[in-house]
């Protein structure tokens, strides 16, 4: 439920200046008129008091009672009769409390004449407190609204991130294993390597979901042990290059992105290949980016290109989007046939040298 | 082993290490001979077509053609063991149609059984276990429905495989007991019956508009009234495909006109 306007300390303090200005702005007028300015103030301090009172009810109270359809006409109505109610209210404290004094029938005539007047006054106060707690609820309403909308979205981005993760990690993993099976009667040496690879391939895969930004050094050695692995299920047909300049090795980036770059390009590659292939992977820094390409060959007759994104690239343009708010980031090219990605990754100049969440980890250079 | 002549095997996969185990295991029945190991299924293809072997081991995730497409291609498939690490339609597929399958990584005593298993239908029943009862075509028909089948059809033309990726199909037409595929490049038979291809393409995509014709309503320019109750539509490559009035009902619904 939407928090009352004056709960909090700001808006009371505000709230109860405009009550001292007002009291204050009646005295001064009162005393214009003629009255004495003890009658003035005890006037004043009554009718206002009693606006006060009433308006901190109207805020209040619509908390708890906001009527969706008709909402203006309700406002009309309750600032009508909270007015009405407050005139008579006045009427009967001030009129006989003021008639004992010396000017007593003189107050009482006052007070019926200026009556309208005094209704103005209390219904345009009342009624501005009705409109500005109406508007008060309504933006925190719509803000509640945006926030769980926003929540929504995002364990449904990460849900859907997850599976598209998912997608090929099963297959890679018990493809692993059979090649580990495989090994291990006629090379166990090289099957407890692999093991050995495998484990650690995991083990990062587990790590990085509570990781912010990973130096792309620590990213790179992680994806050449998942080369590694394809390397022994693929034997002689894959070769991989991979050159990174010593200026960016420090460089930060997003993890589990690059990943999924590489993934794709072993799928089209390498999986759907049948001749010996090499996968490339390229990073240079370029003013405030870090550029990664990567490139592998695919099979034109199997597979095509799609324009735009091109192949299953789209999450990452996603994952780009709703990291940078940008979506020139992503980039693919087709030449022959070598197909091309390239992820730009701007690179804050304060980025901290470590983030406070990988406090417990080596650097790898 | 009950028969005397000795059996052929021939192992299928694109992993030098997954061959290497069946090869292992396959050690241990001295009557089963591999004759062939192929790295995709271009080369199964051919090596089946050489040898006709008697069994085939045979993986499903390949690159060029997956299994399930080699072997809509091969006119009287062997029977087949397959081995796959993880796909669930393919598994649904094996589950329903009696066709035992591996799941790597899979030990000896698995591999056993499924040896067993075949070896002993073959003793008495002398056929093989993939195409008795027809079940190559309910097979593939589960297995097409996975997201990664639908994008394509493969053909054999002249002795050569062409995959056709299906934005450039114009529209099916039955022929007698095969199936020609209107594209781009020209017309190609494929064996298959027309309500296969009616359940396994994107009804979103492919409208039955008639007995004997499924459309690509990519290439639909034009729909012209014909005789009483039916009408003919025009593609964009002047080729004109009768639509019966039923089919005129889900064509509409489709276009949402």
């Amino acid at each position: 439920m939407a928090k009352a306007p004056l709960s909090q300390h700001k808006f009371l303090l505000i709230f109860l200046s405009w009550w001292a200005i007002w009291a204050f702005l009646q005295v001064s007028l009162l005393i214009g008129f003629g009255l004495s300015a003890k009658t003035a103030l005890i006037d004043s301090l009554v009718s206002n008091t009693l606006v006060a009172l009433s308006c901190g009810f109207l805020s209040n109270n619509m908390q708890y009672y906001l009527p969706k359809k008709e909402r203006y006409w309700y406002i009309l109505l309750i600032s009508l009769s909270l007015s009405a109610i407050i005139l008579l209210a006045c009427k009967a404290i001030l009129v006989p409390l003021l008639s004992e004094k010396a000017d007593g029938v003189a107050y009482a005539l006052f007070f019926s004449k200026s009556w309208p007047v005094r209704f103005d006054i209390v219904f345009l106060q009342v009624g501005c407190m009705a409109i500005l707690s109406v508007l008060w609820y309504s933006s925190e309403e719509e803000q509640e609204n945006r926030q769980r909308r926003n929540d929504a979205e995002r364990l449904a981005r990460e849900a859907e991130l997850f599976k598209l993760r998912q997608q090929l990690a099963p297959h890679f993993l018990f493809n692993s294993l059979n090649s580990i099976s495989a090994l291990i009667g006629s090379r166990p040496e090289q099957a407890r390597k692999m093991i050995q690879q495998l484990s650690d391939f995991l083990r990062g895969n587990l790590k990085k979901e509570d990781q912010q930004w990973v130096p792309l050094s620590e990213e790179l050695q992680y994806l050449e042990l998942y080369l590694d692995i394809e390397k022994v299920r693929f034997g002689h047909r894959l070769d991989t290059q991979i050159t990174c300049g010593e200026d960016c090795m420090s460089s930060r980036i997003p993890p589990m992105l690059l990943q999924p770059i590489v993934e794709n390009a072993i799928k089209f590659g390498l999986y759907d290949t049948t001749e010996a292939v090499t996968i490339a992977i390229r990073a240079k820094i370029e003013a405030k980016f870090v550029i990664i390409e990567v490139e592998n060959p695919f099979d034109p007759e199997t597979s095509r290109p799609k324009k735009g994104t091109g192949f299953g690239l789209s999450s990452i343009q996603r994952r780009l989007y709703l990291l940078f708010a940008r979506t020139d980031l992503l980039e693919t090219r087709v030449a022959d046939n070598l197909f091309t990605t390239i992820v730009r990754i701007p690179q804050p100049e304060n980025i901290p040298a470590k983030p406070a969440i990988d406090n417990t980890q080596t650097p790898i250079a | 082993m009950s028969n005397n002549t000795p059996v052929k095997a021939i192992i299928i996969d694109d992993e030098p290490l997954a061959r290497m185990i069946v090869k292992e295991y396959l050690g241990f029945y001295p009557g089963i001979t591999i004759v062939q190991e192929c790295g995709d299924g271009f080369e199964g293809i051919k090596a089946i077509q050489q040898h006709h072997p008697d069994l085939i081991f045979l993986d499903v995730q390949m690159p060029k053609i997956n299994g399930f497409e080699m072997l809509e291609l091969v006119e009287e498939p062997p029977a087949v063991i397959f081995t796959t690490a993880f796909d669930e339609y393919a598994i649904k597929a094996f589950e329903n149609h009696a066709v035992d399958y591996l799941l790597k990584p899979f030990n000896k005593d698995r591999f056993d059984k499924a040896l067993r298993k075949w070896l002993d239908q073959r003793a008495t029943r002398g056929s093989d276990l993939i195409t008795h009862g027809g079940n190559t075509e309910e097979l593939l028909e589960t297995a097409s429905q996975s997201p990664t089948q639908q994008q394509r059809i493969v053909v054999k033309t002249g002795g050569k495989i062409k995959i056709i990726p299906l934005e450039d199909i114009h529209y099916l037409e039955a022929a007698d007991d095969y199936v020609k595929i209107h594209t781009h490049n020209g017309a190609f038979l494929k064996n298959r019956t027309m309500s296969f291809f009616e359940k396994t393409l994107d009804p979103e995509q492919f409208v039955r508009t008639h007995r004997s014709y499924i459309l690509n309503v990519q290439q639909v320019t034009r729909i012209d009234p014909y005789e009483k109750d039916s009408h003919l539509c025009i593609l964009q490559s002047g080729a004109q495909v009768p639509v019966s009035k039923a089919g005129y009902v889900k064509l509409k619904a489709v276009l949402g006109l």
